[in-house]
């Protein structure tokens, strides 16, 4: 199969449903100036023209609620944040428009929105373009969250989104943009609600969210040497959270970790660690360990910035405690380090 | 429509809302309505004179006070008294109550307990309309404290700018719960901030619902004239308290004076007045009154009677 860009994913993700269903609108700040969103609107406005692709005020919550209504009109709008730490401003349409609106219908309206924003890292991005929230926003009944983390998955969780009947919260990890796979030409969706095993093992189970499923099959790769056989887990929807495989899983590894790409307090490795202390209790051999941000803003400067994310290194320490390994020489792995890509500045 | 077939439709209006929150008030102490209420008592003219100029393909979006427009657009009592009874019969099935009535088979299409957050909605509701080439407008009713909102410049600014087919609807009782308009607001004049976005502006301090609706016809003709987006700035007078049944003078943070002054053009004693004048008879006015009474008296029964939503239905509706 060819293989294109997560970028490249996702703008022909839009671009076939657009041209499927005339009802689909993109719009949010930048979206037709030359960069596109990153490249993932290229070609939006020509071919569609400025009613179905254009730039608004800087009113992040009006422009989410104006979604709101479209939707509950018969449009599909996608309102594109190039950071999620810009969609707080719109937290109020949310949480008390957006999610509850079909409840308090009762039932008799459908908001087929979806909310792109992109999750920032790197080269100073510092506190304020660097949040991913999920678990906030997963918090809240009615909205669904999506995570996607390759390419085949912006497309196919992408078009589901835009086909789905239901406020979606689609967060795209800036760095996964450069990243490459295999990606069908025609428009396939990948149900939402429908976790990935990204690779299977039977000595522990690895569910990561984001970026950090990167860093788990880095961590899987550099531990195979080793003869430990690691299980990594995309649950790709974290809401609605159909966490079968998951729960499978680790009743089948007997240890679970969590890397999340979110702080750890009161996040989503809390959900998924209640949730299997409840489902594998029986068959737990340790308990589950949580991987994440420093539980601190991000920072700015480089070496601070390095504390505060976690990564692959941090992961294998984390399995070579549970299991109780040795120390792995790690002198001679080398890791990833997409700064060589991304030189800022956004 | 010949005038006088006009002032009685608009009676019927007025009276309906009234009767009906007269009997809220009249029975919500029994506490099986179990929902806040913000009394639209005073407001009727507004409600009825806006909503009357609408026609089936205009939208409407409002308040936590929207049951003088849900009334005036709707006409229809059983859902109403049914939602506020919490029962199955609502038009949400109780999930909804008083601050969030709904009505999408009337193009009534949200209103909300957070002040301003439905004006966006209604923005994207003309948003669609102008995409689809639809005709109607989009009308959107806030109190004066939605003005303090950012959601408010925001929805303005992006109407103004897209030439949306709206009509904002500023229902200005000089009050945010107890709080006076001229301890929030630095400006005097919002019709002259508003025009300077390009917005078709309009006033009125009338309890008259038909000059309320005369004023409507004008807006909607200017909007279809010049394709602006409009403001009215409509004036009334709460008689009641903030959210409840009661009256509040008592507490002296307005003067009951100032009441008894309005009370003198209460507009359903106005439109009455009106049609008497005009040459119905006593007779003939009580005739439509009694068969709203009986409307309001039915569908009351009704939701006493009705059953409560299944226990299931907490989980129902969340997701389409
Ligand atoms: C965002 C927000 N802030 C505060 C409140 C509490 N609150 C409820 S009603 C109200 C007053 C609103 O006044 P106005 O917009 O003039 O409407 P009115 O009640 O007079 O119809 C306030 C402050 C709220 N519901 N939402
Ligand atoms: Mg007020």
């Amino acid at each position: 199969m060819r293989k294109i860009t997560f970028q490249e994913a996702l703008n022909e993700a839009m671009i076939q449903e657009m041209e499927r269903d005339k009802n689909i609108f993109v719009y949010g700040l930048d979206v037709t100036d030359h960069k596109r969103i990153f490249g993932s609107c290229k070609n939006i406005l020509e071919k569609f023209g400025k009613d179905r692709c254009f730039i608004t005020p800087l009113s992040e919550d009006a422009m989410t609620g104006m979604g709101l209504g479209a939707a509950i009109n018969g449009l599909r709008p996608i309102h594109i944040h190039q950071r999620v730490d810009f969609l707080v401003l719109a937290m109020n349409q949310l949480t008390n428009m957006v999610s509850i609106h079909r409840y308090m219908s009762g039932g008799k309206v459908k908001v087929p929105l979806v909310i792109r924003a992109i999750v920032g890292r790197g080269w100073g991005q510092s506190s304020q373009h660097s949040k991913s929230m999920h678990s906030i926003f997963a918090h809240i009944p009615g909205l669904k969250v999506v995570l996607p983390t390759t390419p085949s998955d912006a497309k196919g969780l992408l078009i589901s989104a835009i086909r789905d009947d239901n406020p979606v919260i689609f967060l795209e990890h800036r760095w996964l943009y450069f990243t490459e796979g295999e990606v069908p030409e025609e428009p396939t969706p990948i149900p939402l609600e429908e976790p990935n095993i990204l690779q299977s093992g039977d000595d522990i189970t690895i569910v990561a969210t984001s970026w950090m499923n990167v860093e788990a099959l880095k961590a899987a790769e550099v531990l195979a040497k080793r003869g430990v056989s690691i299980e990594v887990v995309d649950p790709r929807t974290i809401a609605p959270l159909n966490d079968k495989l998951i729960i499978d899983s680790v009743n089948k590894t007997g240890h679970c970790i969590v890397a999340d790409n979110d702080w750890i307090h009161c996040g989503f490795g809390a959900e998924l660690a209640a949730r299997i202390s409840e489902k594998c209790f029986n068959d737990l051999k340790s308990p589950v360990n949580r991987i994440g941000f420093a539980q601190a803003p991000c920072p700015t400067t480089r070496p601070l910035e390095n504390e505060f994310y976690p990564n692959a290194v941090n992961i294998i320490r984390e399995i070579e405690k549970k299991l109780e390994l040795e120390t792995t020489d790690l002198s001679r792995e080398e890791f990833y380090s997409w700064e060589k890509r991304f030189k800022g500045p956004f | 429509m010949d005038k006088s077939k006009l002032s009685l439709e608009l009676y019927k209006k007025v009276y309906l809302i009234r009767k009906s929150e007269e009997t809220i008030i009249k029975y919500y102490m029994d506490d099986d309505m179990k929902t806040p209420v913000h009394l639209s008592v005073g407001e009727e003219a507004i409600a009825a004179g806006v909503c009357h100029a609408t026609g089936k393909d205009d939208q409407i979006y409002g308040t936590y006070r929207n049951h003088g427009i849900y009334l005036a657009r709707t006409g229809e009592t059983d859902n109403f008294f049914g939602e506020l009874y919490g029962k199955k019969t609502g038009m949400a099935k109780g999930k909804a109550g008083s601050m969030h009535m709904f009505c999408p088979e009337c193009n009534f299409l949200g209103t909300s307990a957070i002040v301003a957050t439905c004006i966006p909605l209604g923005l994207g509701g003309a948003f669609a309309k102008k995409y689809k080439k639809e005709k109607g407008l989009s009308f959107v009713f806030f109190g004066d404290g939605a003005l303090e909102e950012g959601a408010f410049w925001e929805s303005l600014n992006f109407a103004c700018l897209h030439k949306l087919p709206i009509i904002f609807v500023c229902e200005d009782n000089g009050l945010a719960i107890h709080s006076h308009i001229k301890d929030r607001q630095s400006f005097k004049s919002i019709t002259d901030i508003v025009s300077k976005f390009g917005c078709n502006v309009f006033k009125e301090k009338s309890t008259d619902p038909e000059v309320i609706h005369n004023l409507t016809l004008e807006a909607i003709k200017k909007q279809k004239e010049n394709g602006k987006p409009c403001f009215m700035h409509l004036k009334y007078y709460r008689y009641l308290e903030h959210v409840g049944i009661n009256q509040d003078f008592k507490f002296g943070y307005r003067s009951e004076d100032e009441f008894k002054k309005w009370l003198k053009v209460d507009p359903v004693n106005l439109q009455r007045k009106k049609l008497l004048k005009i040459g119905f008879s006593e007779k003939e006015i009580k005739k439509v009154e009694t068969e709203i009474d009986k409307q309001i008296d039915k569908s009351v029964e009704l939701a006493e009677k009705a059953p409560f939503p299944d226990c299931e239905e907490v989980l129902t509706d969340v997701y389409s």
